[in-house]
């Protein structure tokens, strides 16, 4: 920001090097995302209008645009009260155990949303996994609070993930002038911790808010009609893209005005240090042994929901077949899992890293408008956004099509938001005047950004790339369009016995996800010593 | 930054995925576990080999849709004969020979696509809450006050609409919405898929659905003692006892038309019909032999009671849909 108004103030100067570079960039993967509401429009422009009036303004859906909204606001709420405090609890805490805390609080990122609310269902009923294993009836989980509780579960990683770079980036003089000024504990965190953790948290709403848009399958599960459900409807049922199209575009419109608010309250915001003088590191609360207890209960209460639920309900399927003889297959399946997921994403943090330079270190109408187009990947429905690319790659590219690169492409445009956030936020969190610093003893613009920017935010864009691993790991409309034919990932492997109705023939490979997903979560975790921090 | 450079090189390496020898490209709506050993089979018999792309019906139909003349399939497996009704433009008309083996009701007037095995619309209930005397008679009892509350129903379903749009063509719109409204009435459960609806009537929140026969086996196999059977409406030719299919075409852009059509033949086969109506736990559709069944509905006795209805007659999907929403189910 510093350099952009010292730009501004010496009229003549050339922009710095690094700027066009990445607006170049920026505008180049701009242009891809709008590649798929082009495709829209064409597609939405073919349906008949009459049609698309008649079911849009039909009492029910308007319901349903209803129940979208507080079913958002619920997992917002939700995944807020679950994550804001287990982000403290690693990042600000000598609790005992928190890397152990700050593993599990990743992996329920990769369990696949039928399998959350499969155990969230099977909790209930009298043919439930509770009343068979401990002879206990509960009420099924259902409607608003059930959907709720079950995108919550897995979708509060993106918001802890955000939270716990912000909080690891923090600098903790800021908090401390604040107690020396007589600011209580409490005013404290809400007059200078929370308003520095606000980009953090905006991020991480952001991409739940979207996920929840557009998600169909747990919401079904859990009887909740939604928006998304009417676009499920059009294409599942009728065979149609032309109104699934519109219903797409009308979805697309509401995420957008959801980015534009959270962009526009983005704006003008400036959380870096500014001044001379050494940043302190993260001091850690000591807890004493209530404190500890209670942060222990905590953080086991919300292991044992969001991945004690379905790993116990897997064993149970698991347990229900032998696993030896697919175990082959398995391992088969991995490997291609692992061929999309790894590179999708590096391309995707990669992809990510200048998009946000762009946003923080020069801010102006074309940066902001690259950020906003940075999240059109993610807002399309799957469906349509891989509709969009098999209709270009076919047109245009047809030796592109169904090959690992464009799939491995479209999983890093798709899903570059989740790796947007983290980065972003670490960003902000980067002092500009060390890059000044490293520009005045010489360095050039990219020699900086690599040098200095880049060390500097990594815990930033290990958490993204991780968030884009895990989501890939498990994707499916995507995969079934693009991947290459005979080419069958965990994630398709599952949802072949699913839709037969074979559960337990589907639960190793949902174990797998998560299990490989593990694997990598902590092997990136282990190599990233300054996210423990 | 070891990562990057890794992820770099596999990237490279990915790129460079080599181009392969002939082989005939499948879509397939229906799922691996079930139909990959007969792919085998087929592949084991001929030396022709098979490359398949599984996913979901909708997906796969909508895919063919976006791909047209472009596309690389040669053949599309669908789980209904909405579907292939969907994309029949795209198929070239089958060979009289292949035609022949499966009776007109079974595939396409046109003779674009065909059915490759049967499966019945069944009554699942429970049995600890379902008593002899309550049993609908027919389908249309369904709307009885009686069921308030204990009904299952999976609106989304492509065979629950498939079964309106044959009610439909049986009793016409005016009494197909009636008995929509009347099945709203008594206020359904809504569950999302026929393996959900068998999970709701074992867990007891519902004591009845219509589903297809086949997902009742998987869950008397995981565990025997499953609170759920099924059984035919008792009443010859019912609306209720629909057979429904899932079939296959040839798209008009193969290049192996001939390899294509010979797949189709050997699952129309005895051995390919077997397998379906064995291990599949569906029905065969060329009047074959099959193994004896798990539950006790034996073929003879679905054909007998099942309502004669022409399947390239409910491929109406639209009108269907809105007639569902006018009810208030969807």
């Amino acid at each position: 920001m510093a350099l952009a108004e010292i730009r501004a103030i010496l009229p003549g100067r050339r922009m710095p090097a690094a700027r066009v570079l990445f607006s170049a960039i920026g505008l180049g993967i701009g242009a891809l995302m709008l590649l798929p509401l082009y495709y829209l429009l064409l597609r939405a422009f073919q349906a008949d209008f009459a049609t698309v009036w008649q079911l849009l303004t039909r009492p029910r859906t308007g319901q349903m645009l209803l129940n979208t909204a507080a079913l958002t606001a619920g997992v917002l709420a939700l995944c807020t009260v679950i994550a804001l405090p287990l982000a403290w609890l690693v990042s600000r805490t000598d609790l005992p155990g928190r890397r152990v805390v700050n593993f599990l609080a990743v992996l329920p990122l990769a369990v696949p949303g039928y399998v959350m609310a499969f155990a969230l269902i099977g909790l209930s009923g009298n043919f439930g996994f509770l009343n068979q294993v401990f002879g206990v009836t509960l009420p099924r989980p259902q409607g608003w609070w059930g959907a709720t509780l079950a995108l919550s579960l897995y979708c509060f990683p993106y918001l802890y993930l955000n939270l716990r770079a912000a909080f690891a980036g923090l600098d903790q003089s800021l908090e401390e002038s604040a107690r020396a000024l007589g600011c209580t504990p409490r005013e404290v965190f809400t007059r200078v911790t929370l308003p520095h953790l606000m980009p953090a948290l905006m991020a991480g709403w952001l991409v739940i808010g979207l996920y929840t848009i557009g998600d169909f399958g747990a919401v079904a599960l859990m009887r909740f009609e939604v928006f998304s459900y009417v676009i499920y409807l059009q294409y599942s049922a009728a065979f149609d893209r032309l109104y699934a199209a519109w219903l797409a575009l009308i979805l697309i419109v509401i995420a957008l005005t959801v980015v534009w608010w959270e962009s526009r309250l983005r704006q003008g915001v400036r959380y870096a240090r500014t001044g001379s003088g050494s940043g302190a590191g993260p001091r850690r609360v000591r807890l004493g042994p209530v404190g500890r207890a209670l942060g222990w209960g905590f953080a086991g209460l919300v292991v044992l929901a969001s991945l004690g639920l379905p790993v116990a309900v897997l064993t149970f399927w698991m347990s229900l077949a032998p696993i030896g003889p697919i175990l082959p297959a398995l391992v088969t399946s991995f490997g291609q899992s692992l061929s999309v997921a790894v590179p999708s994403a590096a391309l995707a943090a990669a992809m990510a890293l200048p998009v946000a330079v762009l946003a923080v270190r020069y801010p102006s109408p074309l940066s902001t408008l690259i950020n906003r187009l940075a999240f059109v990947g993610y807002a399309v429905p799957a469906l349509a956004f891989a509709l969009a690319f098999v209709f270009f790659s076919l047109q245009g590219a047809r030796w592109l099509y169904q090959t690992h690169l464009l799939l491995v492409t479209v999983y890093a445009l798709a899903f570059l938001a989740l790796a947007l956030g983290p980065i972003r936020s670490a960003l902000y969190l980067a002092r500009p005047s060390l890059e000044d610093s490293a520009r005045a003893l010489g360095h050039g613009p990219l020699s900086t950004f690599w040098r200095v920017t880049l060390p500097t935010i990594r815990p930033g864009v290990v958490a993204g790339s991780v968030l884009v691993f895990v989501i890939a790991m498990k994707e499916l409309p995507i995969a079934f369009l693009l991947a290459p034919t005979g080419f069958r990932p965990l994630a398709i492997t599952m949802f072949s016995r699913t839709s037969e109705g074979m559960l337990v023939e589907a639960a190793p490979y949902a174990a797998a996800i998560i299990a490989f997903s593990a694997l990598f979560v902590g092997f990136v975790l282990r190599h990233d010593r300054k996210a423990e921090g | 930054m070891r990562f990057f450079r890794t992820t770099a090189l596999a990237l490279a390496a990915l790129a460079a995925t080599p181009v392969t020898a002939q082989h005939l490209t499948l879509y397939s709506g229906r799922g691996e576990t079930l139909v990959a050993p007969i792919i085998e089979a087929f592949t084991a018999e001929t030396g022709i080999d098979v490359r398949v792309r599984y996913g979901g019906t909708a997906e796969l139909a909508i895919l063919l849709q976006e791909e047209g003349d472009r596309s690389p399939a040669d053949l599309f497996w669908a789980q209904d004969a909405a579907a292939l009704g969907a994309v029949a433009g795209m198929f070239m008309p089958l060979p009289e020979a292949t035609l022949e083996k499966v009776p007109a009701a079974y595939r396409d007037t046109e003779g674009r696509w065909i059915a490759t095995s049967g499966r019945g619309r069944v009554l699942a209930y429970s049995t600890e809450r379902m008593s002899e005397e309550e049993m609908p008679a027919t389908l249309a009892e369904l709307t009885d006050p009686r069921f308030r509350g204990r009904l299952a129903l999976a609106p989304t379903n492509g065979s629950f609409l498939a079964h309106v749009a044959a009610l439909r063509v049986v009793e016409g719109d005016e009494a197909a919405l009636e008995w929509l409204r009347g099945i709203r009435a008594n206020r359904p459960v809504m569950v999302s898929n026929n393996t959900a609806m068998i999970q709701a009537i074992g867990d007891g929140e519902a004591d009845l659905g219509v589903t297809n026969n086949y997902y009742l086996v998987r869950f008397q196999t995981a565990a025997p003692d499953f609170p759920v059977n099924q059984r035919l409406f008792p009443t010859e030719g019912d609306i209720g006892n629909l057979l429904l299919v899932a079939g296959m075409g040839v798209l008009t852009t193969s290049d192996q038309s001939a390899e294509a059509v010979a797949f189709i033949d050997f699952l129309l086969s005895d051995e390919g019909q077997a397998f379906f109506g064995g291990d599949v736990g569906e029905f065969p559709v060329t009047g074959a032999e099959v193994p004896e069944r798990l539950d006790e509905i034996s073929l003879d006795e679905v054909v007998r009671m099942a309502p004669e209805v022409d399947l390239n007659t409910i491929s109406d999907l639209e009108g269907t849909l809105a007639l569902v929403r006018e009810a208030g189910l969807l």
